[in-house]
């Protein structure tokens, strides 16, 4: 497939000295969803700041639809719609008015057929003459998803659309994303849930500390993130690992109180019970057992040591 | 897309347009009212005990002034409040995505802040002549005056817009500095009926310039020549283009 988006050597660093991103390299495919997954801080959104045009870069280069973002930036930007993470609403416009208005500000006439269909798709035609302070944050959030589909964009970022929405609203969310990909658009969506990443997106790619760690396909790197770890609290302090749980790969914590095992989800069989079982036959006796999903801030941890080990 | 985004321009002057009507009836009572007081005031209880100035009714007299204040802290007001809103609001991020140059985005938000401006001096001129016989001797070059005053005093506004991190310092400058200057410029008295040293040291305001050459336009005198009040705006113009350019080239408080 033909890329949309070229990130070359994409740099930002600010006066302070503090640099966000540290020569970012991307190729986003036409018509894909695409998940930047990184913790707070990692630089996606200043990544997508400098392609939609909020933000100057310091070094590289970005094209968009084969226009440079700073000598060709009316190409660029009028193939992009941006849904910011903020939830920034003019709160005395009527709902219908912002929306033409955005789709005006990007130079197109006026279209009253599609901006009621852009509207109804988002269940929004109901409360098209609501001002925008009677709205709800989710509703809210439709509406700028309304303005930055208004222009009929090739490329659309949204930055963390999840982020505090609850569980029903995130679902209707990803629903939604789903339903715009059928019309061809391309997606390019920030969040920091792998969950999120893992429901929708074709590929994903993984920045901390302003550079690109990872870019593969969704299902490669979920196999990497599908590990959890279970610690067993004993009753008796273990000097060692006996070895007859050699097997499991067990490691000792807190002074020999605890084991850890660190199994893979997606595995037919996580070797769980059979341990357990193994512990009883063994004699050796437990307090508490507690199972943890590596937080994404870990797998970010352990994979920028691999990328330095590498 | 390639070429002039006339269609943003249109839009962005609507909103700001729309965002007038909301307040349609202080923005357009407030300067007929204040214009009443000033009458009565000036016109009425102090003008009956003086006599001409340069041979024109003291009434008559502070017309060119009280237009010339209205517009200018309309001008600052509305401007900054323009651009300042949505970078307080943060809606600002749509315009900086937005396929729309810095020319096109002054055109809008400064043309909508002077029609705004420009309405206001209409209407204080209008009712004016409640009060008083006010003749124009050369009301070609007033319409003119009042657009140019407009639009330079429109983009000092948006410029402190785009300054301004907080409420205050949006006020600061039209309370402290124009107000001030506005009242010591000669609005309400001619330059002449000062003493010296009073009288040197008033020519180094711009205001004066401003309000004199206004003030010819309706009577065909000021207290200065009126080159020099053209000259004065002319320079105004360039420095606040200049410094609008060197603010979207620089992306100052704009762009991080």
């Amino acid at each position: 497939m033909a890329s949309i988006i070229t990130v070359s050597g994409l740099k930002k660093s600010y006066a302070s000295g503090y640099q966000a991103l540290k020569g970012i390299d991307l190729e986003i495919e036409e018509g894909e969803i695409f998940a930047l997954l990184g913790p707070n801080g990692a630089g996606k959104t200043t990544m997508i700041s400098i392609i939609c045009g909020n933000v100057r870069p310091s070094g590289g280069s970005v094209t968009v639809a084969g226009h440079d973002i700073v000598r060709s930036y009316r190409g660029s930007r009028s193939a992009i719609g941006l849904v910011p993470q903020e939830l920034h609403t003019d709160a005395f416009e009527r709902v219908i008015d912002t929306v033409r208005f955005s789709r005006g500000l990007f130079g197109k006439p006026r279209d009253d057929a599609y901006i009621e269909k852009v509207l109804r798709d988002l269940s929004l035609w109901d409360k098209r003459n609501n001002k925008m302070l009677e709205l709800s944050g989710g509703m809210k959030r439709r509406v700028m998803i309304a303005k930055a589909l208004s222009h009929e964009p090739r490329v659309l970022f949204l930055d963390e659309p999840t982020a505090g929405v609850d569980v029903e609203l995130r679902r209707d969310m990803w629903k939604l994303i789903g339903e715009l990909r059928q019309t061809g658009v391309t997606i390019i969506l920030t969040t920091h849930y792998i969950e999120e990443a893992e429901e929708m997106a074709d590929r994903v790619g993984v920045i901390n500390k302003g550079e690109l760690i990872l870019v593969e396909e969704k299902t490669a790197l979920m196999k990497k993130l599908g590990k959890k770890s279970l610690t067993v609290t004993l009753a008796q302090p273990l000097t060692q690992i006996p070895p007859e749980l050699g097997e499991w790969d067990l490691a000792l914590k807190s002074d020999g109180s605890e084991i850890e095992y660190v199994f893979d989800t997606r595995a037919e069989r996580t070797g769980v019970s059979s341990l357990l079982r193994r512990l009883g036959d063994l004699g050796i006796g437990y307090k508490d057992l507690n199972t943890q999903q590596s937080s994404l801030e870990d797998i970010f941890v352990s994979l920028v040591h691999q990328e330095k080990a590498a | 897309m390639s070429g002039f985004n006339y269609r943003a321009i249109w839009s962005i002057y609507k909103f700001e347009l729309h965002r007038f009507s909301r307040t349609l009836l202080t923005g357009l009572l407030v300067p007929v009212i204040t214009t009443s007081l000033y009458f009565v005031v000036f016109g009425g209880a102090i003008g009956s005990r003086m006599t001409q100035i340069d041979g024109i009714d003291y009434a008559a007299f502070i017309v060119p002034g009280l237009i010339m204040m209205s517009m200018f802290t309309e001008s600052i007001f509305n401007a900054s409040f323009g651009i300042y809103m949505p970078k307080f609001a943060g809606t600002i991020y749509e315009l900086l995505s937005a396929p729309v140059s810095a020319t096109e985005t002054v055109i809008a938000y400064v043309g909508a802040a002077a029609t705004k401006s420009l309405s206001v001096g209409t209407i204080i001129f209008v009712t004016a002549h409640l009060f008083v016989d006010v003749h124009v001797e050369h009301p070609v070059a007033m319409a003119a005056f009042m657009v140019l005053i407009a639009v330079s005093f429109c983009l000092f506004g948006f410029i402190l817009g785009i300054w301004a991190q907080s409420f205050e310092q949006l006020q600061v400058i039209p309370m402290l500095l124009i107000m001030p200057m506005t009242f010591l410029g000669g609005a309400f008295y001619s330059v002449h009926m000062l003493a010296e040293p009073w009288r040197t040291i008033t020519l180094f305001n711009p205001i004066v310039y401003l309000v004199s050459g206004f003030r010819w336009t309706f009577f065909g005198r000021g207290d200065v020549g009126i080159e020099f009040s053209l000259l004065f705006i002319a320079a105004m113009l360039a420095v606040c283009l200049t410094a609008i350019g060197w603010v979207f080239r620089t992306g100052y408080r704009l762009k991080k």
